[in-house]
């Protein structure tokens, strides 16, 4: 275990405050009865029933679900063929540009991406008439397209760790490749599949800038509405949603990192 | 039925052979075929349209080729765009801009994020998860909220204001939100999480007997950290630094929200050119400079990469 000094410690507690204060600042306004951020109007729930109130926010909500869902599912299909390819295949005509392709959306500005598939979209239209118009269709595959290289960057190092022994037994005792691979490696691949998913769903979920470029009208994601709304300043139910969403992801979170633990403080005793 | 007899069963070794080659293939060429089409191929397009003129048109670009009539085609390209783009110091101080404070976060960042993983990997074993998980839980949340929380705290009736005014600290309040400051402020905020994860995947190799060897030897802490702890951590400070700095630079979010309206950033160039002044040629222009300024660094940190693991 890496020994390390007070001050260390000192700056690491300092910045992980400087991550929280604005969060747990956020929730306690989401119970301030009064509109002012700089004045306490005593503990309300108020902003929550007009939360769920806001038919338009409920809307771009439900929106919000279906697009991640399918992106996240079309992700980690992609992902996973991709992240298997790059670690499992050895060398093939290509695989620098593949390694590259699937590297290179981790960096890639956000507008770039969302310009470039708009212009792709368009000028397919203009081409074989697919797809018409943008639509729930257009923000799915851009999702899945910039999602796939997160899914492929954890396929890949879920597979790293695990030797390709019990794939190559499976093979030896006469398994065609496809079925090793649905019958041994999906099922050792089952968690990072399980965090892939969850990951490219947030990041669906969570996508500004693509989805703005890409959507069409009539299909405003929610974090659209919501950036028309604080675009004006603080609004308080956007507060009430903040602490919802954060307080259901906070809680999955630590439950998943406490049974971790658990799981690897019995491995440590044991 | 058993292995044996499935051996059996199955069909020539030559066929056999034909077919996994096949299915290998199309294991291949799905993820391939896709990326080819959706992150590769739209970038032709945007290069195509960079070379366009703007037009009131749907969509609102010059063809690029016409048929004239049926035997002549045309063959239209304006490189006006790039001359504009060069010419007009806008653009140019607002690539320079983007740069400089995407380096000086990418710095802050690593500034503060380089104790935090070295705490993380300093608890013991199962302990980790739960400092790990502090990291990442911001990561997994909308980063546009968190962002917007910023406004609430910065805003000049906001709590910060409040709280130096009650404190008596200052008399009139700061301009702190729609500032420079605010927008720094937004940009480490936001992606330490990037920041941190790849150095503690670094550290956490780092075995711990080479700093007692360095002790035994006499190196002070300051030493040994400089002479083993940051050597050994360095790929995972180039990885860092790679996932903060090119997405900063192309940041729009934050600076629509926290910049004030002069503060210069290319994503917010591009976004104007695109959704406000509908210059869709321009805004392809604005992109295809940003991708040659971006693509260069990486190219260089992924040469270097192969070139050490060469050396290896």
């Amino acid at each position: 275990m890496l020994r390390t000094g007070r001050f260390v410690t000192f700056m690491a507690l300092a910045g992980l405050m400087y991550l929280y204060i604005p969060i747990f600042i956020m929730m306690v306004l989401s119970f301030n009865g009064s509109r002012l951020v700089s004045v306490w109007g005593g503990f309300s729930f108020k902003w929550y029933g007009e939360l769920f109130s806001n038919d338009q926010l409920l809307n771009a909500a439900w929106l919000s679900i279906r697009v991640a869902g399918f992106s996240a599912t079309l992700a980690v299909i992609l992902g996973t063929l991709a992240g298997y390819v790059l670690t499992r295949f050895g060398p093939f005509r290509g695989r620098v540009l593949m390694a590259g392709m699937v590297a290179a959306p981790l960096v890639m500005p956000e507008v770039i991406t969302g310009l470039s598939l708009l212009l792709l979209f368009v000028a397919m239209e203009d081409f074989i008439g697919w797809p018409q118009g943008r639509s729930i269709t257009t923000i799915v595959i851009s999702h899945a397209t910039f999602c796939m290289a997160y899914v492929a960057i954890v396929v890949q190092s879920r597979l790293a760790q695990m030797d390709g022994v019990l794939e190559e037994a499976a093979q030896d005792l006469g398994a065609r490749p496809w079925r090793a691979f649905i019958d041994v490696t999906l099922p050792m691949l089952a968690p990072a599949l399980i965090s892939g998913w969850l990951l490219a769903f947030t990041l669906s979920f969570d996508d500004l800038v693509i989805s703005s470029f890409v959507s069409g009208p009539g299909s405003s994601t929610l974090p659209m509405v919501i950036f028309s709304k604080v675009r004006l300043g603080v609004s308080p139910d956007v507060n009430a949603l903040a602490t919802i969403l954060i307080g259901f992801v906070g809680t999955c979170v630590f439950i998943y990192s406490w049974r971790a633990g658990r799981r690897m403080r019995m491995c440590e005793d044991a | 039925m058993s292995a044996q007899q499935r051996l059996n069963a199955s069909p020539s070794p030559a066929r056999r052979r034909k077919s996994w080659r096949l299915g290998r293939n199309s294991v291949i060429a799905l993820p391939y075929g896709w990326l080819l089409l959706f992150f590769i191929l739209p970038f032709a397009f945007v290069l195509k349209i960079s070379l366009a003129e703007a037009d009131m048109a749907i969509p609102p670009y010059t063809a690029l080729v016409e048929w004239l009539d049926e035997t002549t085609l045309t063959i239209q390209l304006t490189f006006s765009k790039y001359q504009l783009l060069l010419e007009d110091g806008l653009y140019l101080s607002a690539y320079l801009n983007s740069l400089k404070i995407a380096a000086i976060s990418t710095i802050f960042c690593l500034l503060i994020g380089f104790p935090i993983a070295l705490f993380i990997v300093s608890r013991p074993a199962h302990a980790r998860f739960f400092w790990l998980a502090m990291v990442m839980l911001p990561f997994w949340t909308s980063m546009l909220l968190r962002v917007y929380a910023w406004i609430g705290i910065l805003q000049s009736n906001g709590l910060l204001n409040t709280f130096l005014m009650n404190a008596g600290i200052i008399n009139q309040p700061l301009v702190l939100l729609h500032t420079d400051l605010a927008v720094y402020l937004g940009i480490v905020y936001s992606y330490l999480p990037f920041m941190v994860l790849p150095l503690y995947a670094a550290l956490e190799k780092l075995d711990p007997a080479l700093l007692e060897a360095s002790a035994d030897l006499g190196a002070r802490p300051a030493v040994s950290f400089f002479t083993v702890t940051l050597p050994l951590a360095v790929p995972g400070i180039i990885a860092g630094c790679l996932l903060v700095f090119v997405p900063a630079v192309g940041e729009f979010v934050i600076p629509a929200l926290l910049g004030a309206p002069d503060t210069l950033m290319i994503g917010r160039v591009l976004w104007d050119e695109f959704f406000a002044n509908r210059d869709w040629p321009m805004a392809s222009a604005v992109a295809i400079v940003m991708l040659i300024v971006l693509v260069a660094p990486v190219m260089l940190v992924r040469a270097r990469e192969t070139a050490t693991r060469d050396e290896a």
